[in-house]
Order: C-alpha cells, then structure tokens, then sequence
C-alpha cells in the first residue's frame, strides 16, 4: 500500500537535497563556527550562505535573522523580548484562534498580572479588524497573530495589521510557522516587527527555527549565552539543521510559483469532489486560504474513525476532532468559527504539498466516500442517506448543554 | 497516535452486531451528537429465559467508541439479563485487552447503555438519568458519577473525566466532582452529607484483630493492588498503628502515598477500627 501524504501542515518530508546539503556538517565539516581556524571557517561561510537563503526567501536582510530551535521558541522570543523591553507596558492582544505556543503563553501572561485581549473571528475564521482597533491601547505592549491559520489555512490581513500596529506604535509579531515557503513573504515592504517560522513546515528537518527581528527593534534574548547570533540567541549554533534551513528555503523560493499553480488546483480539485459527499462542508475562509489546506467537516461520523480509516487505506490525514486531542473538546479554531459541534467532530484537515500528484487525489476521491459511508452505516445519526435526527436525547436540544454555546 | 490494542482495531474495522434488532424488546441511548459520541443499543428477549437473543448497536463516535459498542453486543448475547447487568465498564475494557485512560470513557458508554436498554424493557427510567446532573456539558449525574468512582476506585478529579466525561467542557463543575471524591474517600470528616461508614467490627481481641487485619489485606487490599501490578504485605500490628510494604510496581510508585493514604486506609478503618494508621516500611 502506498502512502498518500496529506497532512503538511503537520510536517513534511525532508528534501533529498537538504538532507544531501547537511551530511559534510555531520562528517568533515564539524568545526565551530566561533573558533579561529580554517575547522571553524569554513562553518562559518557555509552558515552566512544558509542566512542569505532563508533572507532572500524573506525578503529581508540576513542579520535580521535569528535562528532558534523551533517555531514555539521563536514564538517565546517575539512575546517575552516585547515585554522585558517595554516593562512598563502590561496589555498583550493575539486572537482566538492562535497555536498553543501563543495561547498557554497568553494563560500564563493573564496569570501573571498581564492584561490579555483575544481578538475574535466570524463563521469563515476571519480577524475581526473592528475589535482589533479598539483593542490597541497606549498600554499594548505586542501584538501577536497567526499568519496563516494551520487547521483551516485562513489568511489573517497581516500586512494591514502591520500597518495598524505601526501607526499605533505597537510591537507586531506574526507567527507564520505555516505561511512561509506557501505563499510570498516580502518583509522588507512590511511593517512586520517580527516573525516567527519553523523549517520542518518546509521540507527542512525538525528541530531548526528561526524569528525574523526587524533592524533597529529593541531585542532581549529568551536564551542567553554566548555572542552567537549577534547576542541574541546564546548557544553554539546548530550547523546542520541552520544549512538545512538554507537549502529547503533556496528550494521553497522556486517551488513558490507551483506551490499557488499546481498544489492549489490539486487541493481545489480534491476538496470539490469531497464535497459532493452529502451533509459534508468547508470550514474557513476559501478566498483567502493556504493554497494547499481544506478542512472539511463530515456530519454524523467522527473524526478519529475517518483517521484510522483513512490511514488504513493508505491516506495520512488530521482532525479537529476531540478525540484525537485527547480533550473531550473539539478544535479551539473551530469553535472560535462557531462551526456546529455536530460539525467539529467530524472535521478533517488535508494538507498537500508539493511532493503529492494527481493521480494520488484520484485515489483519494476513491477512498474517502467509502470510509465515511461505512461510518455513516454505523452512526444511529443516519438512515437511508440522509441524516436521522429523531432522537431529543441523541441531539442534545435541551439547551442544558454549555460548550453547544 | 492513541495505542490501541489490536483486538480495539479489530472490532473498530469489523464492527459486530451493527444495526437494530429484528424486535426491538429494550433500548438504550447515551451520549449526544454534541458530545462527539453516542449510542444507541437494542436487544431482543427470550421473555421465558429472561435471555438476551440478540443485541445490536450504532455508534457515533472514535474506534475506542465503535469497539466499545461491539464488544458489549458480543459479551451479552446469550447471557441472561441479570448475568449481562453483572458486567462493569472495566470487563469490556478488559475484553478488548484494554483502553487508554482517556478512553474509559467509551467502556462507561458501552455499560450505560446495556443498563438503559435493561430498564427500558423492564418499563423503568434509565439508571445514568436518575439523580442531580453535576457536569451541565455532558450531562452526567451524581449517581452515575460515583458508581464509577467506586467500580473503578477513581481519586482524582482527572480520573472521573476520563471515565465519566463529567468536568471535560466548561470546568465549573470540578469543585462538585472534587466534594463527590472527597465524600467517597471519607476526606470530609463531620460534613452532613457524608455516607456513614460500614459498621466497624464489634471490638475485638488482639489476636481477632490482627487475625481480622491479615484477612482485609490478603482478600481485599492485595487483589486490588494486584491488578495494576503491585502487591501489599502486612509487617507488624502495634495496637492503631499498622505497618506494610508495599511491592512490586507500588514499592517504587509516587502515588504510593495516596494509595496508602486513601485506599489501605480507607479499607482498614472500614472495617477493621476508625482508628487504624497505616505506616509503610522502605523494602
């Protein structure tokens, strides 16, 4: 049985060509690039070409960039830099719908005395930008917001908020774990303070990061240590992985014109033809999308048993389900949409790249009406085709219940 | 990805018994669509045997849910009704060579359900609906709450979410779960609603009472260590004071603490005397 990888926005496949590009870091290239001799030196070039790779992918200058460990320590940077720098500010605003790395650091930032402010969305994931406005205040100390959404691939207006946050003077981060390498980034034309991406979102391996600190920002490093990275990330740089960033973006930036070509049609196709499913629906926004995301919601069947079906028949796929987090609670991004419970449970993430073809979404577009037909056969939510909803006590209708609303 | 044993994926992809029964004797339903799981059983009678001839199930839910439901139609075809009632939620955890903690939930559902299709043919309410309903988000009663705290021998509020579902929504109600856990394990001395505890023993003489200690331990308090890999033994009886040692998987257990505290204790003062202390001895 061949694999069918549909779930990119969880990770990817390492390129052959980075991993090829990081070997000699692992064998004779394993001088430190701090040390005074040629060991050393020769790192050292190698990591300046790798920054000037993932600049050039950016769209901005190479000692704006600093490399961490993860899309979750960049994120860690971006908000505790913006708040030891401006301590006298205590107000932070993000939204409803961000990734945990953000959201348990806006819990814990509330616990500690901050004031937090979670921008809400409408039914398609959109930023509420009226709320957004009113929530910037001289006390703002950063604001912080997912550039694109990784369950539905929703765009927020960055760059507009950039806009707004400048004209405001507040601090802008953007988590774009998910965006870079899927659609243009130019932050040189931006007014993005900084900006958080992961390299294993981008065919690089797990373990490599990197924020993007805009020159000039007041900076204070979550890592302190030795003079790497300008002093803002303290620890011996991590070679490989940093050279493995260059080469996955060197390939991202070329692969850009066919990741919005041909992995859009690809994902356009399979989505319309998993609609044609009955009492099936697209969660989010699908002008202003990833062009490799669909969420798509199956009523009355449950997202982990799609899973494990679909993951039978060869198909890697996520939900927002509640049962795959191991929460009784579905998805935190769709319920911020309002997306219906009955919905939610059964909601699919499908994440293509550019490594998928079409004759893997034929296969797919053969799999997925059986899996949730046999699903549907089991649910007593349905019957003859068509949902069966008699039951008061099945549908939860006495208003009692109070995560429906 | 959960690890689910190979019997769960086997009744998961070959579900057994789906459907409804050819005459629909008892019915029970649990769960909502809401609630990301529901089941709905049916069982046919053989009113002179008062025998299950036939039950079978539909389900919304994960696998843990779909083989859940599977395994109770197969453990109770056959069975009388009250051999069928006799089955706890960790008999068909146990038939499916077991679930994740998270999952103990489905097991509950599959129980709930056979308890709800059982009254409904005997013209009574369902058993899950009877008392007040504690957690508002799911639905679950007091009663239920505590007659899985009890077969199951839950301590902490986590636990009676993974079992019961109940505190997994809005969270208001953990306060309630903790009074109910507190209750059960006696840690609310002098509140008014505290069940009383099962009469002590008549005092006793020495020799009865540390005769009588030695019978607690080996018939109840070690068969339930027992079974999560543990075991207990008696070292010395001095007057209140009882000292143990605990082996196996408990000796290097950090819950061995609360297990001491809240079970063997628990146990002991139950039956033996209300004064009992129990004291560990390092192995």
């Amino acid at each position: 049985m061949e694999t069918i990888y549909f779930d990119n926005n969880a990770t990817t496949r390492v390129d052959p060509r980075v991993l090829e590009a990081m070997l000699p870091f692992f064998k004779a290239s394993y001088g430190n690039p701090s040390s005074m001799h040629h060991k050393g030196g020769e790192v050292g070039s190698a990591l300046r070409q790798a920054r000037l790779s993932l600049a050039a992918l950016l769209g901005c200058e190479p000692h704006e960039i600093v490399y961490t460990s993860c899309g979750t320590e960049s994120d860690n940077t971006a908000l505790w830099s913006a708040l030891r720098t401006q301590p006298d500010k205590r107000h932070v605003v993000t939204s409803k719908v961000e990734h945990s790395a953000i959201i348990n650091n806006a819990t814990f930032l509330a616990k500690q005395g901050y004031r937090v402010t979670e921008i809400g969305v409408d039914r398609l994931g959109r930023l509420d930008m009226d709320q957004l406005k009113a929530a910037l205040t001289p006390d703002t100390a950063i604001v912080s917001l997912l550039w694109a959404n990784n369950e539905t691939g929703v765009l927020f207006p960055i760059l507009e908020v950039g806009e707004l946050c400048r004209e405001r003077g507040v601090v802008f981060h953007t988590d774009a774990v998910q965006a870079v390498g899927k659609i243009p980034v130019d932050l040189g034309n931006s007014k993005i303070d900084m900006l958080s991406l992961s390299g294993h979102k981008l065919e690089a391996p797990k373990g490599i990061g990197a924020l993007y600190v805009r020159h000039g920002l007041r900076f204070a490093p979550f890592m302190i240590g030795g003079h790497q990275e300008n002093g803002r990330r303290g620890g011996t740089e991590n070679v490989p992985y940093i050279v493995g960033l260059g080469a996955a973006a060197d390939l991202a930036l070329r692969r850009l014109p066919e990741e919005n070509g041909r992995v859009r049609a690809m994902r356009d196709r399979l989505e319309a033809g998993l609609l044609e499913i009955p009492s099936t629906m697209v969660n989010g926004d699908r002008e202003f999308r990833l062009p490799n995301t669909t969420n798509i919601s199956f009523e009355y069947v449950e997202g982990e048993s799609i899973l494990f079906h679909l993951s039978h028949a060869g198909i890697c796929a996520s939900s927002g389900s509640a049962c795959t987090s191991g929460s009784l609670e579905p998805s935190h991004v769709l319920r911020a949409m309002g997306v219906p419970f009955t919905a939610a449970h059964g909601s699919i993430r499908l994440s293509l790249s550019v490594n998928n073809t079409d004759s893997e979404v034929d296969r797919a577009l053969e799999i997925f009406p059986a899996v949730i037909k046999k699903l549907r056969d089991l649910s007593p939510f349905w019957k003859d085709g068509a949902p069966a909803l008699g039951n008061a006590l099945l549908t939860c209708d006495d208003g009692g219940c109070q995560i429906c609303s | 990805m959960w690890e689910y044993t190979d019997r769960v994926m086997d009744h998961f992809e070959n579900p057994r018994n789906v459907g409804v029964v050819a005459r629909i004797d008892g019915e029970g339903q649990v769960g909502s669509l809401s609630c990301g799981d529901a089941l709905r059983l049916t069982i046919q009678i053989d009113k002179d045997k008062d025998l299950i001839e036939d039950a079978k199930f539909q389900t919304f839910g994960c696998a843990s849910a779909i083989a859940s439901s599977s395994a109770l139609t197969e453990m109770i075809k056959g069975k009388t009704l009250d051999q069928a009632l006799s089955l706890t939620n960790q008999d068909i955890a146990d038939f499916l060579g077991g679930l994740p903690r998270e999952k103990m939930h489905c097991s509950v559902m599959g129980q709930e359900a056979l308890e709800a299709a059982v009254a409904n043919y005997r013209g009574l309410p369902p058993p899950s609906l009877r008392g007040d309903v504690v957690c508002q988000c799911f639905n679950v009663t007091e009663e239920e709450i505590e007659r899985v705290v009890r077969a199951n021998r839950l301590t902490t509020v986590d636990e009676v979410t993974q079992y019961t579902k109940a505190g997994g929504g809005c969270g208001k109600c953990h306060p309630k779960l903790q009074g109910i856990l507190d209750r059960i394990l006696h840690k609310a001395p002098g509140n008014g609603s505290a069940e009383p505890l099962p009469a002590p023993a008549p005092r006793l003489s020495s020799l009865k009472r540390i005769k009588l200690i030695e019978e607690v331990i080996g018939s109840q308090i070690a068969p339930a260590l027992m079974r999560d890999g543990g075991d207990i033994e008696l070292v010395d009886v001095d007057g209140n004071e009882v000292t143990v040692v605990l082996k196996g998987s408990c000796a290097s257990c950090p819950a061995s603490k609360r297990t001491l505290a809240d079970f063997v204790t628990e146990r002991l003062r139950a039956l033996v005397d209300p004064q009992i202390v129990v004291r560990e001895q390092r192995s």
